[in-house]
């Protein structure tokens, strides 16, 4: 008898070590990023991203969509642009990795393991835009500094978490709260350990929307360790960059949070309009909240020839920051005149919303098909660029996919 | 006897059964092995992946005109750039922004208060002529043409 439990002891454990080995080693994946000479990885398969998908930055990562990668409904992992700040972090143990919600408005400061958030905490399922501020940058004359984003720094998908709102009052939140900051473990790419990549935030009244989500699940699976494995905030409409990534302490602020990217220029617009490349001062710039409203077609991929006579069926997605989208339209001759089109009503507030047309054109010749979106405030896209920012945020003009008619 | 005939033989069987609970006990281990590592690779250690010698010879070797590790245009200024650009972030996020002197110099700035650059000397005045001279602001105005269209037929 003994010697038959030692046996099966034996076999289990060797059993365990061999797929605790397993397992170990793909946790580690991001250690491929270290540099063996001149063999990078393949990104595409690491992330396990569409081929169509364009590099922008391979250190820290940035990866872009292209419009016709986005024609999902709900977009998968695949077609999910990435932006990052700083060093993904390697080492993620999902045992001992806790929650922290402190600052100076916190009734009681507390830490909760990632079994505690999903145990204590109703669940909840949202599809969310996010939308990179500076998504549009490539845009802007004169240049912005930074990635330069075409359209396909966006996405919505599906996740799933407890609201930040429930965790942040089990901790207690103090009357004089003014706005949430988090805190993440990617490191500062300079290896600087006193530094943070990045540390936003947002106003107390964003962080308890019932949307706003400590996210676990992303389209139903634990969030690929690129964006934000194993806990990511999501705050759907605003800049993606409040959503940030492989949290582990969210402070309760008494004033506007001053983390990294949260101060200066970065993520702020000035406060009122400049001239294309007037110099602003630090404290003319006001900080993004919601996202304007844009859109975005997904089919057909610009490009397309059709035979004279073919209807052109369009489709993509609007989404307008904290809004709705209230009406859609398209243009086939340079804005000259628009033609509504069918929109659907968000699945859940912060989702983007579906667009289709049937188009008929005219005659043989070179056509843009452009898509132009109007929220419930009675905002559209521009059809040429916005205003100019130093830093080239918030560029919605209208999207254009070329077409001929043969 | 007959007894003392019997437990021999009982002992005798325990001692194959332990030998074939033993046989397989290591050969699940095999199969499991194979199963999870069909390359063995777990085996293998670490010195056995190529070196970085050959590698290494070739860092900074230049084709058509292209720092091949890099991206970036063979011109006065290359290595410098490389030098000094190159550690914290790729060159590609050098590469796709294209800005005037007064910009590069604005940025190198903010990298020193913010981001741990190092003060660049006389090598600051070497790397923003090599920027505006091979990577030149673009004037795009306020919507450009639409180019690069890879035209498809569309069946449908």
């Amino acid at each position: 008898m003994e010697r038959r439990t030692f046996v099966k002891k034996a076999v289990l454990s060797s059993f365990a070590a061999i797929i605790g080995s397993e397992i170990v080693f793909g946790s580690k994946l991001p250690n491929g990023y270290k540099p063996i000479a001149l063999q990078e990885p393949d990104p595409f398969k690491m992330f396990r991203k569409n081929k169509g998908m364009v590099i922008l930055n391979d250190k820290p990562w940035n990866i872009e969509a292209q419009a016709h990668l986005l024609d999902d409904k709900i977009t998968p992992n695949s077609s999910m642009f990435i932006r990052n700040n700083g060093k993904t972090p390697e080492e993620i143990n999902i045992k001992t990795w806790t929650l922290t919600i402190d600052g100076e408005s916190v009734k009681t400061k507390k830490t909760y393991t990632l079994a505690d958030l999903k145990s204590k905490f109703k669940q909840h399922t949202y599809q969310l835009t996010l939308e990179c501020g500076g998504n549009g940058r490539s845009e802007y004359t004169p240049a912005a500094k930074g990635n330069q984003w075409t359209v396909g720094a966006v996405h919505c998908a599906s996740w799933t978490g407890v609201r930040l709102r429930d965790v942040l009052e089990d901790a207690g939140i103090k009357s004089d709260a003014k706005y949430i900051g988090f805190h993440a473990a990617d490191t500062h790419l300079s290896g600087d350990p006193t530094k943070e990549p990045i540390s936003r935030g947002c106003p107390m009244r964003k962080a308890l929307q019932d949307e706003t989500l400590l996210a676990f699940k992303m389209n139903g699976e634990d969030i690929p360790l690129i964006h934000g494995y194993p806990l990511r905030l999501v705050a759907g409409g605003w800049p993606a960059s409040v959503s940030g990534k492989w949290l582990n302490r969210i402070s309760i602020r008494d004033k506007e949070h001053d983390g990294t990217k949260m101060t200066g220029t970065a993520y702020r617009v000035p406060c009122n309009t400049v001239a294309p490349g007037e110099k602003v001062k630090d404290e003319d710039m006001c900080i993004i909240e919601g996202m304007p409203v844009k859109s975005i077609i997904t089919y057909p991929k610009t490009g397309a020839t059709i035979k004279d006579g073919k209807t052109l069926n369009i489709r993509g997605h609007a989404w307008a920051g904290e809004l709705e989208v209230s009406n859609m339209a398209y243009s086939i001759d340079f804005g000259s005149t628009w033609t509504s089109c069918s929109v659907e009503k968000p699945v859940n507030r912060l989702a983007w919303q579906h667009f289709s047309a049937a188009i008929q054109f005219p005659k043989k010749g070179y056509y843009e098909v452009w898509a132009k979106a109007t929220d419930t405030n009675n905002f559209s896209q521009p059809m040429v660029i916005p205003g100019w920012n130093p830093k080239g945020y918030l560029n919605n003009a209208c999207h254009r996919i070329a077409i001929k008619v043969v | 006897m007959e007894d003392k005939e019997f437990q021999k033989k009982i002992r005798k069987a325990e001692r194959t059964a332990y030998k074939a609970i033993l046989f397989s006990f290591l050969s699940s281990i095999l199969l499991i092995i194979l199963v999870y590592n069909p390359t063995l690779s777990i085996f293998q250690s670490k010195s056995e992946i190529p070196t970085y010698t050959d590698v290494l010879e070739d860092e900074d070797k230049i084709e058509n005109g292209i720092h091949l590790r890099t991206g970036l245009l063979d011109a006065d200024g290359l290595m410098t750039v490389v030098n000094n650009c190159t550690n914290c972030h790729s060159a590609k996020l050098v590469t796709q922004n294209r800005m005037s002197a007064e910009s590069w110099n604005t940025t190198i700035k903010w990298m020193q208060e913010t981001q741990n650059l190092w003060d660049l000397g006389d090598n600051q005045e070497i790397i923003v002529n090599y920027l505006v001279n091979n990577y030149p602001p673009e004037k795009k105005g306020r919507r450009t043409t639409l180019t690069n269209i890879d035209w498809y037929v569309l069946q449908n």
